[in-house]
């Protein structure tokens, strides 16, 4: 196995996360989503490590890392769609604009 | 005794009463405001008298004074008086005309609300035209010049919410304009090729040779421009009858006395440079000839009492013209004098016509105004028959001097055309005449005021007697002419012209008399007998029509092209770089809708553009 094929769904798991962020409009799906994106930089960075040209743990370390953010982050992210939920009352994405200019 | 001392009490006290009125024009009361007029012109008055005195007594001319103004590259500017007799003489007649002209406007002006400011104005002027006649240099002469323009637009204009007044102001001020330019380019190429503003070194830049003939006439014409101009000389006449819009005692003033004759005085001031050309001499002669009888003939058919004085003006103007170009120095300068006293006085009777009146200028709607008023009717007698040049009125002497110098100089086409008319204006003088005073009308008159009356009848016995200093003893010419130009002597006497110019006179008296006098014939039928050439006349020959249609409309044309340049097309440009800001803005503002997917969809699009581009850089830089 060569690094071109770890690579190669690295990148098709981050556009199918980076799709899946700009076209759904169920904001858990974005959450998912992002998900996804983050995973795919996970296995670059493990791919990396075994079958780049200077191999090293450190990659490895870093995906760890990187996963216990994810997790934090999709708790974060989670509470903050249950805050928007109760006030807007949707989990639509489309729906929240309050950013507009 | 100092004389440039006195030069100075001449022209200061009009320009202290100017600058008085102009800081008190609030606080001033009328009687304060006509007493300081008449008393700053006054003192003008006594001081120019004093000139002349010791100016005849002398026998030379008086000493000239200058002060270097400035420095221009070494050339020294210089400001000054010269005395020569023609300037004591115009000095004397403008602080003469003004000071009368004050005293009159004290009765005519009287129930106006901006009495201070016509006053001031009227100072302004007098202080104007006062340094203009001593001016020893031509850049003294310009700024003078314009100062009197500005004073005439400034008067023309006095009633300015009369839109007739405000156009009749511009129309002055442009047309003049136009002639001043001719006098600005003459003034520029003298400087620049003798290096100096002096008429004495322009004189002797011409005496030592220095300048080509053809240079000598170009500058003589460029001058003479500029008087006809001012002296409103065919082409440029039509500012004049429009000018009568302003106040009668500024038409008395400006538009007969002192302003308008200022053009012939510049023309005899520098006689010697239009001597040195024949050519110019020419132009002057047939400019002046022909304005002459233009103007007589369209004066037969105005109606309008003021207009017809201001033809006669231009016509006795371009008489004055047609002298100075027959090197009849002497007698321009003489029927400039007697003209001034007399057109003064007709026109001052002339207001004095239109207050009794009731502020009527239309002569078809006068009449039997003797029976009312004889005073008035003699007094306007004397001008008109000093005007159509019966003896022994002032007006004969400087016509038949005029005549005389045409008839010596070989002009003798010339001199029929002022023949004709001499008897053009004894016609339509009297024609007003009696239109105004004869009649069986029994108009309602209002009583005319001492303070008019008292200046007509001065300028009345002037007008009378003026012409005794030049006849029989040539008094005049031989002061004029002292220590000058010997070639300026006048010609000898012939007796038949002067008998031939008072049959010529008499005649359109007489025909004005059998027309209007006793209307024996009607003129009426005169008029439907050549209707073609009456409206021609009435018209004024159609030159305001043509210059309307000549220059005024292609010019507005032009002025209308570049608007719509300017609106649709530099605007246009303007405006289109502001839609696009805009529309850009509009795109920009849409596309912040606050949908965080749409910024993500934004942010990979540029993201992907960025790098297609940085490798399209790559591939192909």
């Amino acid at each position: 196995m060569n690094i071109t094929s770890y690579l190669a769904l690295a990148a098709i798991l981050f556009s199918i996360g980076l799709y899946g962020v700009i076209t759904k409009r169920n904001a858990v799906m974005v959450l998912f989503s992002i998900e996804l994106m983050l995973n795919a930089v996970n296995i670059n960075l493990v791919a990396f490590a075994k079958y780049g040209i200077f191999p090293s743990i450190s990659g490895q370390v870093f995906s760890l890392f990187s996963i216990a953010i994810a997790a934090a982050e999709a708790a974060v992210g989670i509470a903050i769609l249950i805050a928007l939920y109760r006030n807007k009352g949707t989990v639509e994405a489309d729906k929240y604009n309050s950013m507009k200019g | 005794m100092n004389k440039d001392w006195f030069v100075l009490l001449v022209l200061l006290p009009p320009l202290l009463a100017f600058l008085l009125m102009v800081a008190g024009r609030r606080i001033l009361s009328k009687r304060m405001t006509s007493l300081f007029g008449v008393l700053s012109t006054g003192i003008s008055l006594v001081f120019s008298l004093v000139l002349l005195v010791s100016s005849l007594r002398s026998g030379v001319s008086l000493p000239d004074w200058e002060f270097t103004w400035l420095t221009l590259d070494k050339k020294p500017i210089q400001f000054g008086v010269t005395l020569q007799p023609l300037n004591v003489l115009m000095l004397v007649i403008v602080s003469l005309v003004s000071f009368l002209v004050h005293i009159y406007s004290s009765g005519y002006m009287k129930d106006d609300e901006r009495f201070t400011v016509f006053y001031s104005y009227l100072a302004l002027f007098t202080f104007s035209m006062l340094g203009l006649v001593i001016s020893p240099n031509l850049l003294q002469i310009y700024i003078f010049w314009e100062l009197v323009g500005v004073c005439s637009f400034l008067l023309v204009g006095f009633w300015y919410f009369k839109p007739e007044a405000k156009r009749a102001a511009q129309k002055a001020f442009i047309v003049t304009r136009i002639g001043d330019i001719g006098l600005f380019i003459a003034i520029a190429m003298i400087f620049a090729k003798i290096g100096s503003f002096e008429l004495h070194d322009l004189k002797g830049a011409i005496e030592a040779g220095k300048l080509s003939s053809g240079m000598i006439t170009l500058f003589a014409i460029l001058i003479f421009i500029g008087a006809v101009g001012k002296s409103g000389q065919f082409p440029l006449h039509t500012w004049l009858p429009d000018a009568m819009e302003g106040p009668t005692p500024v038409s008395a003033l400006i538009h007969a006395a002192t302003m308008v004759a200022a053009g012939v005085y510049l023309v005899a001031n520098t006689f010697w440079l239009f001597q040195a050309s024949s050519v110019a001499m020419d132009v002057i002669a047939y400019v002046g000839g022909f304005t002459a009888i233009f103007a007589a003939t369209i004066g037969i058919a105005q109606t309008d009492i003021k207009r017809i004085l201001a033809y006669s003006t231009v016509s006795q103007l371009g008489y004055m013209m047609l002298a100075l170009g027959s090197v009849g120095y002497v007698a321009g300068v003489f029927h400039l004098m007697t003209h001034a006293f007399f057109k003064a006085l007709l026109f001052l009777a002339a207001g004095a016509v239109i207050v009794s009146l009731h502020h009527e200028q239309d002569i078809r709607k006068m009449g039997g105004l003797w029976k009312k008023n004889k005073g008035l009717g003699w007094l306007f007698l004397i001008g008109c028959l000093s005007i159509a040049g019966i003896p022994p009125f002032s007006g004969f002497f400087s016509k038949d001097e005029i005549l005389l110098s045409v008839y010596a100089n070989g002009r003798y086409g010339l001199f029929i055309v002022g023949v004709i008319a001499a008897f053009l204006t004894a016609f339509y003088m009297f024609r007003l005449f009696f239109k105004v005073f004869a009649g069986s009308h029994e108009p309602k008159t209002a009583r005319v005021p001492w303070s008019m009356t008292g200046p007509m009848i001065v300028l009345a016995i002037l007008s009378a007697v003026a012409g005794f200093i030049q006849f029989p003893t040539h008094f005049l010419e031989t002061w004029l002419i002292t220590g000058g130009m010997k070639s300026l002597h006048g010609p000898e006497s012939i007796a038949w012209i002067p008998v031939l110019a008072v049959i010529v006179s008499l005649l359109g008296i007489s025909l004005a008399y059998l027309m209007y006098g006793v209307n024996k014939w009607d003129s009426r039928r005169v008029a439907q007998a050549v209707p073609w050439l009456h409206q021609c006349l009435v018209r004024k020959y159609y030159v305001d029509e043509m210059y309307h249609s000549l220059i005024v409309l292609p010019l507005k044309g032009f002025g209308w092209l570049l608007q719509v340049w300017d609106r649709y097309v530099i605007d246009g440009l303007v405006q289109l770089c502001g839609w696009i800001s805009m529309r850009v803005g509009k795109i920009g503002s849409t596309l912040q809708n606050g949908q965080a997917q749409t910024y993500a969809l934004i942010s990979v699009v540029s993201f992907v553009i960025l790098i297609v581009s940085l490798l399209a850089g790559r591939l192909f830089g």
